[in-house]
């Protein structure tokens, strides 16, 4: 039996242990908005964070994630500045990865205050956006760094 | 009721249209329909038909509710491009709501609603005059009812958002007041409404639009394929052919069936040729989560059997192709007379292209979630084509179209991809056999491996060079697997391909000759954002440079030059192209101005020659848009490109969303930065050899364009496209950069395939 939080409530679980977090918060927990991209870390649509830091959720098993907490976008409440820069400079186009993309820049801006441009590159060069709105992504990061400041 | 009200779980179960509009009409709404007939549109008040109740109406676009509630159907489908916006936006602005007040209900796949295939960037032209009508006489209608109701000259009233006003009088009355008697009078005709004019628009062309599901996309609240359930659903997923075609021959899944999780395993019967949108075969594991599919597949041990694509190397097709185009092809456009010109000697210039295949690679893998249930069908997924999803369920099942309904959910990209629903086939097929709802989910392997792929592609050039510089003589020709392979297994040539770039070059020149050579399919064959206009548009851009420093000319000034004068160009289209030509010619005036737009945005003219550092143009018309882009790359002294700056003009006539399509065309950049610098799908005897991001490369942030600017020209033109044709100028303005910047002409895509240093 794995025991953790997800969103500050208690959860357990005692199925597959080999399970990734992913697939137990979509399918099991029924938290939709931490999207499936890729199933081995090379897209970053399924970011969340435990303890604080961005993971992707695709190649964390259920067994490595006993006593952890877990937060997902659905967690991430009221409004974040980041989520508000985001709407600010209508980043999103079709819009699937960008709470991956959110959830990543907002375990940055944890870190790092003031992140250049070559940090936030470094920080999110792990999450695709297809549509291509990396530009904005930036922009958006930059501004709630201001905001946080 | 719309799909933000309600939780991800529930939506599926409480979601109905028919109950929308049977509580609507109880409510005593205004509810608008519009009837769209092959040749004429028709305006009907529901309210006043006395069939109004009927099970489903789905013809209705627009209804007001007592508490002023605006709902407007969308009709087109949500991909990134903002279609479910901008439509719903026009209908707005016409009837003159405020935009707070709308909500936005996704239409079911209808014939009813017309065409609805979101592709080919034609969402906002095809519907344009529709949307504006169906907002127009909901307005009329409202202010018909206030006029009643004041007693006065409806000539005398007019609208602000949500409210009619009498302005001598001062008084207003709101359009929820208004929404029941107004739904009692007859609809205007279609000739009579008076719209607003193009300076009273408050939403349409104006900069504060922004996406209707923008906050739901940020909070993760938003409902794509992939989140859709069923009460009482299992998961699939599916072993399909390694090669197209393929049989099984035996499996084994004793190894499967111990994974937690795991139910059972099911065959589908391998496709046969034409593959249209039916499923490829394979075997499916059903289980209880999707990664209880996931790992039982790797556990399946299947013997497959032969295909005849099985010889499908893509290096040695690459040759095929090549050897073809050097070859005389079928004629596809000619004017004057190329051959005289060549025959007379002179200096020619020749060159050769090749673009690799393509997957289309959306965020979101195909997905589809469908209940199969006494012959009836429902069906949620994210496509482009919900009434192609009806036709093919309708045909893998052998039941009516009608009985197929199919709910559209957010797209996690499409590209052409989702056009294609296969995967919503899948899903169907496995309900009939299993008695349950069943999502059907494609891992990113099944994805890139499995796909409509983009054709790889062979072109030819070849050019007489006159006085100054100046081709007298141009012929081009171009040969591909065509996308007609995957409906007729017998289409060799890609006529319907041609305009996408090779029947209407815009170029003055006196002798032009186009062809297409032939081709056969080994891979399925789609259409991928833009589709033949990136390997059209590579070859003709990379050669026109290619000329210019033959020339030894300024590469903006040569280019206005090929172009020529201000004209519309003189084309023998037929069909559809030739009703498109009438209301969108070719007019090189609107080439010029991208050009000479971006060559000003970039500072084309004062920019310095610099080692490794270099500037490129390119200019496409596409999807009825004028598009110029200047790229600017930096190449080290390993090889690596970077790309500071890209620079855009468009001229898409009419516009919507202006700050959408500057996304679009930003996000064009860093698709064409894709295409251009990594990405190729191969195939070895028959299997594809990419299957992730690993080795299927796209962009990321921190190799995309640095700074993206995207500048739209102010035109009162009828409405053109924006969600494809930024990608066709990228990649031979790259590659224009480079040569600037190295002198090596790179003559393929992706660039990752060339040693620049």
């Amino acid at each position: 039996m794995v025991r953790f939080k997800v969103n500050g409530k208690e959860q357990s679980f005692d199925g597959d242990p080999e399970m990734p977090l992913l697939w137990y918060l979509r399918d099991v927990a029924g938290l939709t908005g931490t999207k499936f991209g890729c199933g081995v870390a090379l897209c970053g649509a399924c970011t969340v964070h435990q303890d604080g830091k961005a993971i992707r959720s695709c190649i964390t098993q259920m067994q490595d994630v006993n006593g952890a907490e877990i937060v997902t976008i659905e967690g991430i409440t009221p409004t974040h500045p980041v989520q508000k820069a985001w709407m600010e400079i209508r980043v999103p186009q079709c819009g699937y990865c960008q709470t991956g993309q959110i959830m990543q820049a907002i375990a940055l801006l944890k870190d790092n205050k003031q992140p250049s441009d070559k940090d936030i590159d470094t920080a999110m060069a792990g999450n695709i956006c297809r549509c291509g709105t990396y530009t904005r992504i930036r922009a958006a990061i930059h501004q709630a760094a201001k905001e946080l400041a | 009721m719309t799909e933000r009200n309600l939780s991800p779980r529930t939506m599926i179960e409480n979601v109905s249209r028919r109950r929308f509009l049977q509580v609507g009409l109880a409510g005593g709404v205004f509810v608008l329909a519009a009837k769209v007939a092959p040749d004429a549109m028709h305006l009907v008040a529901l309210a006043d038909e006395p069939s109004a109740p009927a099970p489903l109406q789905p013809s209705l676009w627009m209804s007001i509710a007592q508490d002023g509630t605006v709902t407007i159907v969308a009709h087109r489908s949500e991909m990134g491009c903002g279609s479910r916006t901008a439509l719903p936006l026009i209908v707005a602005d016409e009837l003159d709501a405020d935009w707070s007040k709308v909500t936005i209900d996704q239409a079911i796949g209808d014939p009813r609603y017309g065409e609805q295939d979101t592709d080919g960037s034609h969402s906002v032209r095809s519907s344009f005059e529709l949307m504006r009508q169906i907002g127009g006489a909901g307005r009329a209608m409202l202010i018909a009812a206030a006029a009643e109701q004041w007693n006065v000259p409806a000539a005398q009233c007019s609208t602000e958002p949500h409210f009619v006003v009498h302005k001598k009088t001062g008084r207003k009355l709101g359009y929820g007041a208004l929404a029941a008697s107004a739904a009692k009078l007859p609809v205007p005709k279609v000739e009579d409404l008076k719209l607003k004019d193009r300076s009273e628009w408050r939403y349409i062309g104006k900069e504060s639009n922004s996406l209707f599901d923008l906050s739901d996309i940020v909070t993760g609240k938003a409902i794509f394929g992939m989140d859709a359930t069923m009460p009482g659903m299992v998961y699939a997923s599916i072993e399909h052919p390694p090669v197209l075609g393929q049989k099984i021959v035996s499996f084994d899944d004793k190894e499967t069936l111990k994974v937690p999780g795991v139910q059972k395993t099911l065959t589908l019967e391998t496709v046969t040729p034409p593959h249209l949108f039916k499923p490829l075969g394979g075997v499916a594991v059903i289980g209880d989560s999707t990664w209880a599919t996931f790992k039982g597949r790797k556990a399946l041990n299947i013997q497959w059997g032969p295909s005849d694509n099985s010889s499908y190397n893509s290096a040695e097709f690459r040759k095929t192709l090549e050897a073809t185009s050097l070859k005389p092809g079928k004629l596809v456009r000619n004017v004057g007379d190329v051959d005289a010109v060549f025959a007379k000697g002179g200096k020619v210039m020749e060159a050769e292209y090749y673009t690799p295949h393509l997957a289309h690679a959306s965020m979101e893998t195909p997905v589809a979630v469908v209940e199969y249930k006494d012959g009836k069908v429902l069906a949620w997924a994210p496509t482009q084509n919900p009434q192609a999803v009806q036709e093919t369920l309708s045909n893998v099942l052998g039941i009516k179209k009608e009985d197929v309904i199919c709910h559209v959910t957010l797209l996690g990209g499409g590209f052409g991809r989702k056009s294609k629903p296969d995967q919503v086939a899948e899903a169907a097929v496995l309900s009939k056999q299993l008695g349950k709802p069943v999502k059907v989910v494609w891992s990113r392997e099944d994805d890139i491996k499995f796909d409509y792929f983009h054709s790889t592609a062979a072109m030819y050039m070849k050019a007489a060079i006159g006085p100054k510089g100046l081709p007298t003589a141009w012929l081009m020709r171009t040969v591909y697997p065509p996308i007609a392979s995957t409906f007729d297994p017998a289409s060799k040539y890609a006529d319907d391909e041609m305009g996408l770039g090779w029947n209407n070059l815009p170029f003055d020149i006196p002798n032009q000759r186009s062809e297409n050579g032939p081709a056969d399919y080994h891979v399925r064959i789609g259409w991928l954002r833009s589709v033949a206009n990136i390997y059209h548009s590579f070859a003709i851009n990379s050669f026109a440079d290619e000329l210019a420093h033959n020339a030894q000319k300024d590469p903006v000034e040569y280019l206005l030059e090929l172009v020529g004068p201000p004209r519309i160009v003189k084309l023998d289209l037929k069909g559809d192209e030739a009703e498109d030509d009438k209301t969108y010619p070719v007019d090189t005036a609107r080439v010029r101005r991208v050009v000479e737009m971006v060559a000003e945005q970039s500072k084309w003219a004062k920019q310095k020659k610099m080692a490794g550092h270099g500037f490129g143009i390119a200019a496409h018309r596409s999807f009825l848009t004028y598009v110029a882009t200047v790229v600017e790359v930096e190449v080290d002294h390993k090889g690596q490109v970077t790309i500071p700056n890209v620079w855009t003009a468009v001229d898409a006539g009419t516009i919507v969303s202006p700050d959408n399509i500057r996304n679009q065309f930003e996000g064009a950049a860093v698709f064409g930065t894709s295409l251009a610098l990594f990405s190729e799908i191969t195939a070895t005897n028959g299997m594809i050899n990419q299957s992730n991001f690993n080795d299927y490369k796209l962009t990321r942030i921190n190799n995309a364009p640095r700074h993206i600017d995207v500048q739209i020209v102010k035109s009162d033109k009828p409405p053109a496209g924006v969600g494809e044709p930024g990608v066709p100028p990228f990649a031979p303005a790259l590659y224009n950069a480079v040569f600037a910047a190295t002198g090596k002409r790179v003559r393929e895509l992706p660039l990752s395939r060339t040693k620049l240093v």
